[in-house]
């Protein structure tokens, strides 16, 4: 059975991994290669300039500060989404009042929370991030109005328009719209957990948080790093770039103080036209991935639950 | 679901593959891959048409029979002018096949292969979200010498060279350094304060001619409840519309050129802080808009349509942005900035106009005659007028107003134009250091200090630093004023 396995994988992948090595593997080998170059990106002339691109990155104020927020993001984002989705989910599915017949329900009205949940997540992210602007607008938004219409008159914020509060408007933007996706999938993943265990822990005398923490999380481990990785995707590529580009002041202000290395990688490229530049700020992201995939992976190293 | 992965020594099982490929996909997607889109294809073969024999009607030498292809950025103005003004061409060189006719947003995403493969179009508007840097184009000598255009008898009076149907400094705009003009603009945009007289008109207000008149206004408007100013927060780079000019009248036009020029210090001159101060009082006594950092450019004009503040610095295209909001009683103006004191070294009235809508021959376009008569038959007097009248915005030609009815907002523009009359100032930073002039001026430092965050003295030094690094930048293409 083990004799020749990989082969045979192989023999079924030649195709997808041929179509991966020219889109994807090949590019990168030229990014990287671009990266010792002054290309502009407008014309075909330009020479090898060595590890300048390097060095300057290295030194550049807004590089460091993109790379902070992106990192954050990166942080932040899966953090705070699994933590609601699993939240959510588990409501939906364990958290309900018990009922006759049943050791565990959801909360009532839980199939329309499941559709409810996963409606921002058929719309695309420019779009979300167009009606979020008109949301944020300090001068006659939805939340100054209602904030207006609670009788906090004095407290109206400029939303995106404060480099205090920018960063988190888009952190909201991008929460609000893929938790959805993850409190559907940790529901499949929860639906999949026999029942029994939760009867037998009830029987024990276990209160929800226990039986969340001590039941629920565990064998749901595998889906959870499944999407941390995929919320960290989201956080590092072209998801915060649109936020950030659709919706900040600027984009990337105020003050620098929403850019994100995706939008910095965009604004050298197309706008300052110093294309090689650009793809050596991209293969630095290209490194923070790396590393951030390899931390996710080490971390959610566990041992694996059978049942 | 239950899982099947009974045994653990399995070696290379399902989750694992899918995990270890989600890593895979996580290190790939966000990377810049397509960067390297094709930067090192071939350069082209070169092939141009051959000339045609140049003769009165055709003094540029444009042969014939040759195919003629024009890509235009379908925005604001839309494409009807150009494909109108191609017509034209047809009936001029009836042997030619039809104008090969493209009208897009994504100037860049759709030309930068082409110049990479070196078959660019013959006639390019060069404009948009999706500009390419033409600093960049020059330096690589993509772009034709338009000098030859300029020197052509014009399409109305043969006794006129083209250069000289031209308004003030929009040959200059397209020139980078010596003698070479490379880029042709051809909309002319009137900057200013932006008002409604309508609103004026309801506090018994002209528009205030000095800075006192524009405080107590302000002050008059405030006990209303309306705001004096409002600006687009999101993109501040719009206050140097109606700030810049009013630099250039407190200190001359020495001050803007020195910054433009980046010279050590330029932003210290004493008419920047001047104007920077008055700017910033306007915030200090409440007069700005309460949001406005937060605003865009079309929710600001929206607040200022709906006449909950008086005064926006815009340039002549908000007229035809604005006008889904605006009121038909609206009476849209454009003043000049007002005088800050008697000290002003320029008279009211100086202000800021200068080309829009850059057009560009490519170098290594196959017919670059053809696209250089294809911008003299748009700069004649019928195709200038059919622009104004069709798009609301004035063109490069110097005229083509005569008998045509102009909206307040045109007219205006027209007005303030013949009152600025040579004190028309032409600032570049926006053309020539877009990064500088919109992320680092624009927005780190004047949003900044309109937002009350910083003070103009810190501002100042903020600025003067950013220009100091640009000046010192070698990645950057460097201009000087002539």
């Amino acid at each position: 059975m083990q004799h020749g396995k990989y082969r045979f994988i192989v023999g079924f992948l030649i195709a997808p991994l041929a179509l991966y090595a020219i889109f994807v593997i090949w590019p990168f080998a030229q990014s990287i290669y671009y990266s010792f170059t002054d290309w502009t990106g407008l014309s075909p002339d330009f020479k090898m300039v060595g590890f300048d691109n390097y060095g300057r990155m290295l030194d550049d104020a807004i590089f460091w500060k993109s790379l902070q927020h992106s990192v954050l993001l990166a942080l932040l984002l899966p953090l705070v989404t699994l933590g609601l989705a699993l939240f959510f989910a588990f409501m939906l599915n364990v958290g309900g009042r018990r009922r006759k017949n049943a050791a565990v329900a959801g909360v009532r009205g839980s199939s329309f929370y499941k559709v409810a949940y996963f409606f921002p997540q058929v719309l695309s992210i420019v779009i979300v991030a167009l009606l979020f602007q008109f949301a944020f607008n300090p001068s006659s938004g939805m939340l100054n109005e209602t904030l207006k219409a609670v009788g906090l008159k004095s407290l109206q914020p400029d939303w995106l328009g404060d480099p205090d509060l920018a960063l988190y408007c888009v952190m909201v933007v991008l929460i609000w719209s893929t938790v959805g996706f993850f409190v559907v999938l940790f529901s499949a993943g929860m639906a999949s957990i026999p029942k029994d265990f939760y009867e037998a822990a009830l029987l024990d005398g276990a209160d929800r948080v226990t039986t969340f923490f001590k039941i629920t999380l565990p064998l749901l481990w595998d889906t959870v790093q499944s999407g941390w990785v995929y919320m960290g995707i989201l956080a590092l590529g072209v998801e915060a770039f649109t936020a950030v580009q659709v919706m900040t002041v600027g984009p990337g202000g105020p003050d620098y103080s929403t850019t994100v290395l995706p939008l910095y990688v965009y604004q050298t490229a197309f706008r300052d036209a110093q294309a090689g530049y650009a793809t050596t700020i991209g293969v630095g992201l290209l490194i923070v991935t790396m590393l951030f995939a390899a931390i996710v992976m080490r971390l959610g190293r566990r041992e694996r639950l059978e049942f | 679901m239950g899982f099947t992965s009974g045994r653990t020594n399995e070696g290379l099982g399902r989750r694992d593959l899918i995990k270890r490929s989600a890593a895979l996909g996580l290190i790939a997607v966000p990377t810049m891959s397509f960067l390297s889109a094709c930067a090192s294809s071939d350069t082209g073969t070169d092939e141009k048409v051959e000339k045609g024999t140049k003769s009165a009607k055709n003094p540029l030498g444009v042969n014939e029979t040759a195919a003629l292809e024009v890509v235009i950025f379908n925005g604001g103005f839309g494409e009807q002018y150009a494909i109108d003004a191609e017509k034209k061409y047809n009936e001029a060189f009836p042997k030619a096949p039809k104008v090969k006719h493209a009208a897009t947003e994504k100037i860049q995403s759709t030309l930068q292969p082409r110049f990479n493969g070196g078959t660019p179009p013959d006639l390019i508007d060069n404009s948009g979200a999706e500009q390419m840097d033409m600093g960049v184009l020059v330096g690589k000598n993509q772009l034709a010498d338009l000098t030859p255009l300029m020197d052509a008898p014009s399409y109305d009076d043969p006794a006129k060279k083209v250069r000289d149907t031209l308004r003030p400094g929009v040959l200059e705009m397209g020139q980078f350094e010596g003698d070479p003009v490379w880029v042709m603009y051809y909309a002319y945009t009137v900057y200013g304060v932006w008002y409604s007289q309508t609103n004026l008109e309801k506090l018994d207000a002209t528009y205030p001619e000095n800075w006192d008149d524009m405080l107590a206004l302000c002050a008059k408007a405030k006990k209303k409840g309306i705001a004096g100013w409002t600006y687009p927060g999101k993109y501040p780079y719009y206050l140097p519309f109606s700030l810049y000019p009013f630099i250039g009248k407190i200190g001359g036009r020495e001050v803007l050129d020195k910054i433009d020029n980046l010279e050590p210090n330029a932003w210290k001159d004493p008419a920047v802080k001047a104007a920077f101060e008055a700017y910033y009082e306007l915030f200090q006594k409440g007069y700005i808009l309460k949001g406005t950092p937060g605003l865009t450019h079309i929710q600001s004009q929206t607040e200022w349509t709906k006449g909950k503040a008086l005064f926006i610095p815009n340039g002549s295209w908000v007229e035809n942005e604005a006008a889904p909001t605006t009121p038909d009683d609206f009476k849209m103006m454009v003043g000049a900035p007002s005088s800050l004191d008697s000290s002003d070294k320029l008279p009211f009235g100086t202000l800021w106009a200068s080309g829009g809508e850059p057009f560009v021959v490519p170098a290594k376009a196959k017919n670059p005659e053809g696209g250089m008569e294809q911008l003299r038959i748009m700069l004649s007097e019928e195709s200038s007028k059919n622009f104004t009248k069709s798009v609301k915005s004035l063109t490069a030609f110097n005229g083509g107003t005569d008998g045509l009815t102009l909206s307040t907002a045109m007219q205006s523009g027209v007005d303030v134009l013949k009152k600025a009359g040579d004190n028309v100032l032409n600032p570049r930073l926006q053309d020539w250091y877009v990064k500088l002039q919109k992320e680092q001026i624009g927005i780190a430092g004047i949003g900044e200090m309109m937002a009350g965050r910083a003070t103009p003295a810190e501002t100042i030094k903020k600025i003067q630093a950013f220009a100091d690094a640009a000046a010192k930048d070698q990645s950057v293409k460097h201009y000087k004023h002539q």
